[in-house]
């Protein structure tokens, strides 16, 4: 059965959210954070109803509700959020207040927001959509998760249309706190030049992806996906290489049949020690881009790096990016993502003939 | 990602269970079927409210669940618990050498390692380069659920889902669709929650907590009590089920996931949700409402919550009513172990033959003809079981669990 991507919309810190031209030009920022360009969320949400939402909630609805309009579907037959952290705002706001406030005269409000089912819940009530409706929140795995859960309902037959995406926040809390292990540059660099000289941490990202994804074949549909995998903890290097060529050879192809990978490296040393062995060894004869350098490292950023997949194989062609390849036409696309070397995974996507 | 539809059929193989009322399957049996409820003035919880709000705590220390399960004791309250129930699942299912077949692992939670996270954030607060940064590296609820998966050698697929109060029915639901799909052989799931301060607190702030022991279904129902537990069905494949030294406990038939997108954190009055996804579980498995001889009810002992459970089934269902109990009279609500914890239940009520008494019923609701059971029924065939999970955000799951058909 063919899985088609009918629609993609996403709010990164690059210029992604309703452009008409692919990535126009790539913005530099000299941080050890990216934050996404938030959009103006009046003009696409009911300004009700986003006194009320957070910051993460709004980036996700907004996300969601684009990638629905942008593929004329008004009623989902599913919704399915990956987050990792979930709201992270509003749980940092209920534990300062309960701390501060010793356990008394608390408001709900930020309780309410917390939970990881929120950004899902809302795209719901906004829609009065009645329809599954499912959140996954395992770390690495969340936005892989939601993809195949939408997937397997498409394959199960039921339904024709699945909304899927992945949404994740920084907030100065959660920067504070994963600074003191030690993930993140210790000095600010060029995000555009992360990749250029080698060292420990990588910088902190955040966005959200939402995709129409559909059983039948729609007009303009971005890209079909072929195949999805997950690897939790490979044993070693051999056991990276043996699962993706494995994945690669369960869809009948071999690497040489890829006309790009988009790889997960992060510019952390430790992280990319991996990706320069399999550069110099199973991809060696593929064309191979990067993307965390426009969106950051977070734990669900392959949900930027399907979009961009999408995006390129609207187009045909890589957009102006260091180190591209242009003018080859690329039809099959394989997104390797690594998250902290623990959750690995693999996404094949055809352009539509 | 392999879509072979291997199995048609889902069976449940094993059952592992830790709440306020047992530290395993069999004590949560014994108090159900003795009348006797889990809730007790506040006793490992460190909280102001100690001695002021009733809750069902699993009546063990962190040291002592370490002890038990063999994991580190500073480690989440919430992996502990799992680890515990989901353990007892698998050790359960008679299955030897689990290495050898495709398992996988989903687990629900709602909080993950909170209970770490919020003593962490009190010494944080007052100086960022402050707090044991120990207490955060399990925050994430996916980082729960692999500390018990890389304790039990699951590595093949593993997941965390997180939909409020309908988390782990919802855990349940997705593990028996990789099995039909083919992916994997047989998987451990259902969901935990411990009791932490953000979790009271917050629902103390919705002012839905009952000072007394909750009365689900009851008239004068004042809210519910928090607990903690974890709840883990082992489902299998139908060639695994062959494989199998004892029988299945029961078949997992009918579920359904739907939502009552009428409020973020209130149910709607005609029941919207929970009618859909109770009709949608019936038709899965070609049931009709008449074929139900018990509901395990969500029944949380909120005003809002029982009144439009009761309405969804006065709507779906007829009289003769099927015989209805909410559990979370014994448990508490233990959020993201709910479904899992009445999961188990549920095959229990199958395998037994028994429906459980709602505890503390006194004054049935008025506005329906129907009322929950308040005695133990234990001379009945029992063929077809409806659990209900409905949670915050509108998520509402229904599973339905069949005594196997010969």
């Amino acid at each position: 059965m063919k899985i088609f991507i009918r629609s993609a919309s996403c709010i990164s810190p690059q210029q992604t959210f309703k452009q008409e031209l692919f990535l126009p030009e790539l913005v530099n920022y000299t941080a050890n954070y990216l934050k996404v360009i938030q959009p103006d969320y009046a003009t696409i949400l009911d300004p009700k109803l986003l006194r009320r939402m957070s910051y993460i909630v709004k980036m996700g609805v907004a996300a969601a509700i684009t990638s629905l309009q942008e593929g004329g579907i008004t009623e989902p037959g599913a919704i399915i959020t990956g987050t990792a952290y979930g709201c992270l705002e509003d749980t940092g706001i209920f534990l300062n207040a309960l701390i501060k406030q010793d356990e008394e005269t608390l408001s709900p409000t930020a309780f309410i927001q917390s939970t990881h089912n929120t950004v899902g819940a809302q795209i719901a009530l906004m829609l009065k959509c009645n329809a599954y409706n499912n959140t996954f929140v395992h770390t690495g795995f969340s936005f892989e998760n939601a993809l195949l859960d939408g997937m397997m309902l498409l394959q199960e037959g039921e339904i024709n249309n699945v909304l899927a995406g992945a949404v994740d926040e920084i907030t100065n809390t959660s920067l504070a706190i994963l600074n003191r292990f030690k993930l993140y540059k210790e000095v600010p660099v060029s995000n555009l030049s992360l990749f250029d000289s080698p060292s420990k941490g990588t910088i902190a990202g955040e966005g959200a992806a939402f995709f129409v994804l559909s059983s039948q074949r729609p007009e303009n549909a971005y890209a079909q996906i072929d195949g999805l995998a997950t690897f939790y903890k490979p044993a070693s290097e051999a056991d990276v290489k043996k699962n993706i060529a494995d994945f690669v050879a369960s869809h009948a192809l071999d690497l040489n049949d890829i006309d790009l990978v988009i790889a997960g490296r992060n510019g952390d040393m430790q992280n990319d020690g991996l990706f320069d062995s399999l550069q110099n060894s199973i991809f060696a004869n593929n064309a191979v881009i990067n993307y965390k350098h426009l969106c950051g490292e977070y734990p669900t950023a392959s949900s930027f790096a399907m979009w961009l997949a999408a995006k390129i194989l609207q187009a045909g062609q890589l957009p102006k990016m260091p180190g591209n390849h242009t003018g080859k036409q690329i039809k099959k696309i394989l997104v390797y993502n690594t998250y902290l070397g623990i959750h690995h995974s693999l996404i094949l996507l055809t352009d539509v003939e | 990602m392999e879509f072979k539809k291997a199995s048609s059929r889902v069976f449940v193989a094993g059952l592992g269970a830790v709440s306020a009322i047992g530290n395993n399957v069999a004590e949560c049996l014994s108090s159900l079927v003795n009348y006797k409820a889990g809730m007790d003035s506040i006793t490992y919880l460190q909280t102001l409210h100690k001695g002021q709000l009733p809750v069902a705590e699993v009546k063990l220390s962190n040291s002592q669940l370490a002890d038990i399960t063999g994991l580190q004791p500073q480690i989440s309250r919430t992996a502990l618990l799992s680890m515990m129930a989901a353990k007892e699942a698998l050790i359960d299912c008679g299955l030897i050498n689990i290495a050898s077949l495709r398992t996988g692992f989903i687990s629900a939670n709602t909080v993950g390692g909170m209970d770490k996270t919020e003593q962490f954030y009190a010494d944080f607060i007052v100086d960022n380069n402050s707090g044991d940064l120990q207490d955060v590296i399990n925050h994430e609820c996916g980082k729960v659920t692999e500390l018990v998966a890389d304790a039990l050698g699951i590595n093949t697929f593993i997941s965390t889902i997180s939909t409020a109060c309908s988390s782990s029915a919802n855990a349940i639901f997705f593990a028996a669709r990789l099995i039909k799909q083919g992916m994997v052989d047989i998987v451990v799931a259902g969901g935990v929650d411990a009791l932490t301060k953000f979790t009271l607190n917050g629902f103390n702030s919705l002012m839905i907590l009952d000072k007394e022991f909750c009365r689900p279904f009851d008239e004068t129902r004042q809210g519910l009590n928090l607990g903690e537990g974890a709840g883990y069905v082992v489902l299998v494949s139908e060639k695994v089920s062959s494989l199998l030294q004892k029988k299945p406990y029961a078949e997992l038939t009918g579920y359904c996931n739907k939502n009552d997108a009428y409020h973020q954190t209130a149910s709607s009055p005609d029941g919207t949700g929970p009618y859909l996804a109770m009709k949608g579980a019936l038709a899965l498995a070609a049931l009709e409402p008449k074929d139900i001889d018990y509901i395990n009810l969500h029944g949380t002992g909120t005003q809002n919550n029982d009144f439009a459970e009761a309405t969804a089934i006065g709507r779906l269902f007829a009289d003769p009513y099927p015989a209805m109990s909410s559990t979370k009279s014994f448990t508490g609500h233990t959020l993201g172990a709910s479904g899992g914890i009445e999961a188990v239940f549920s095959v229990l009520s199958i395998s037994q033959n028994i429906i459980y008494p709602n505890l503390r019923l006194q004054t049935p609701m008025r506005e329906f003809s129907f009322s929950a059971e308040t005695t133990l029924t234990e001379d009945k065939e029992i063929k077809h079981v409806l659990s209900n999970s409905f949670g915050f955000g509108g998520n509402c799951t229904s599973l339905i669990f069949s005594k196997i058909k010969a």
